[in-house]
């Protein structure tokens, strides 16, 4: 893979998420959410299913009302200043024969300039830029349901760094990618994470891939159970308990 | 021998001629979004809520009840727009009932007294009565509609892709949502008249429904969807002169044919 612009990481950044809570009428989702985030780090959010993580990326966007806040301060001069998010979702709602390029897709959330006019020379050669970093140049003109789901998502990731954020949030996708597209995924994620001054937040529902590549773990049900590094967190007493009872849940559906 | 331009012999030909090269393009525009967002039950609850608009307005005692048909749908697709962004039950079901309701109630009150035919003319339109002075309102809204286009597609696409990602590159995604419910529904009622409520929402999906079976991105789309419009307009209004058929129905016998047309060739590729 070969990334072009290479900005280290500082260190000096962080993003702290205070006493982060949702709830949906009577129905509470999360409470009480802390995390410390370290630009430069891959954080991943585990916990089995209905335990809050596609809320928490969504109240991690403002998407739903929330309780508590989300602070990013350069720890150098103590200075608070906007987040700016990159997101890349599980999915999106695209179905066959839907008439929309790569370039379409990327340009309809970027730049003014209308797509249904003809193409921008500028903005074209720009997006093919942003592409080239993930090896995906050559997508821009195909439709973007016909991409296969590991280079759809190498689009949405280029789209999500385009404008530099300091937090990249990820829903790992769950279908349409095979085991080598996963790995190039996670692969991708390690590199950018070294090489682009910013934080990834990833929600993640393949344990052996956040055991390989995390830097810090996220248990979650409703709240944080339990956090720290994939050992500490692998080997606590949450963590058996959450993922036993799940096994035991699969075992019930199948029988 | 048939004179095949004597119909433009008419003034209200010319004015008809007129309207429908100023509808068709509208439509055919708004028509790529509405289908993008499967909003085509909205578009048709919006048509039919034109009945209610006239009633409350002959409830009311006004004179023009084009006024209460706008407001009244201005009304009607916030309404939806609030109920369809609360997914509690299906949206489908509760735009039907919604519809429904309002027609019935449309129809409960203008039919009291047994007057309804009076305003049966607004099922199928009468695109023929158009004045001049009629078409100026269409020109005003047409040339704001391009302007809104121009300024909020890119905007209206990437939601329509995923509300979510959208929101993370700060598009205001409520506003836009409103905005366009609110556009809709007032091409919607301005052009009822002429077109007629049983066949309106048929203009507005036929040609991008068209232009989407054969086009590959953004640009192929709105021309083709653009083309398949006027076309479907300016034939339909020819033919229906020369057969003496009402001429929104031929119009939409036309876009559907072209329909058919292009979702087998859109197969066969």
């Amino acid at each position: 893979m070969k990334l072009k612009k290479i900005i280290e990481t500082c260190g000096f950044h962080c993003i702290k998420i205070n006493n982060l809570g949702v709830s949906f009428g009577e129905q509470v989702v999360l409470k009480d959410v802390n995390l410390h985030i370290h630009c430069g780090s891959l954080n991943a959010i585990i916990g089995k299913n209905g335990a809050g993580k596609s809320t928490l990326v969504r109240a991690i966007l403002k998407d739903v009302p929330t309780k508590g806040n989300i602070e990013y301060r350069d720890t150098k001069n103590g200075k608070m200043k906007d987040l700016k998010i990159g997101y890349v979702p599980q999915s999106i709602n695209i179905e066959k024969n839907t008439p929309l390029s790569v370039y379409d897709l990327i340009a309809s959330f970027a730049y003014h300039y209308p797509v249904f006019l003809p193409k921008n020379k500028r903005i074209y050669e720009e997006i093919k830029t942003h592409l080239e970093t993930f090896e995906a140049a050559d997508l821009i003109d195909k439709q973007v349901c016909n991409l296969s789901g590991g280079q759809l998502q190498r689009v949405l990731l280029s789209m999500a760094i385009m404008d530099k954020p300091k937090l990249l949030l990820l829903d790992e996708p769950v279908s349409g990618i095979d085991k080598n597209g996963m790995e190039l995924f996670y692969k991708t994620i390690s590199y950018l994470k070294s090489h682009y001054d910013l934080a990834i937040i990833l929600i993640s529902h393949d344990l052996e891939y956040v055991k390989q590549y995390a830097d810090h773990v996220v248990l979650l049900d409703q709240t944080v159970l339990k956090q720290g590094t994939v050992k500490e967190v692998f080997e606590s007493p949450e963590f058996a308990s959450v993922f036993a009872t799940e096994t035991v849940d699969k075992w019930i559906k199948e029988g | 021998m048939i004179n095949w331009t004597s119909w433009l012999d008419y003034g209200f030909m010319r004015n008809a001629l007129l309207a429908i090269l100023i509808i068709t393009p509208l439509f055919a525009l708004l028509g790529t979004m509405i289908v993008n967002k499967k909003m085509a039950y909205f578009s048709d609850a919006l048509g039919h809520s034109a009945l209610t608009g006239i009633a409350v307005g002959v409830v009311f005692g006004m004179q023009d009840t084009t006024i209460s048909m706008v407001i009244f749908a201005i009304a009607f697709a916030m309404l939806l727009n609030k109920i369809s962004s609360r997914n509690t039950a299906s949206t489908d079901t509760i735009i039907s009932v919604f519809s429904s309701c309002s027609v019935a109630i449309g129809l409960a009150i203008l039919s009291a007294g047994g007057n309804f035919s009076k305003y049966s003319a607004i099922l199928v339109g009468d695109i023929l009565s158009i004045t001049t002075q009629e078409i100026w309102y269409l020109v005003a809204i047409f040339v704001s509609t391009i302007l809104f286009w121009i300024l909020g597609f890119n905007y209206l696409n990437a939601i329509s892709i995923h509300r979510t990602v959208a929101k993370s590159k700060q598009i205001p995604v409520k506003l836009m949502d409103n905005l366009f419910a609110v556009l809709v529904a007032l091409i919607v009622m301005l052009s009822i008249k002429w077109v007629g409520i049983l066949i309106i929402n048929a203009l507005l999906i036929l040609p991008a429904a068209s232009a989407r079976n054969i086009s590959a991105n953004m640009r192929e789309y709105h021309l083709f969807s653009l083309i398949f419009s006027v076309f479907s307009g300016v034939v339909g209004l020819v033919v229906s002169y020369y057969t003496n058929v009402a001429t929104g129905p031929m119009i939409v016998i036309i876009a559907s044919v072209i329909y058919f047309a292009t979702y087998l060739y859109g197969r066969r590729k």
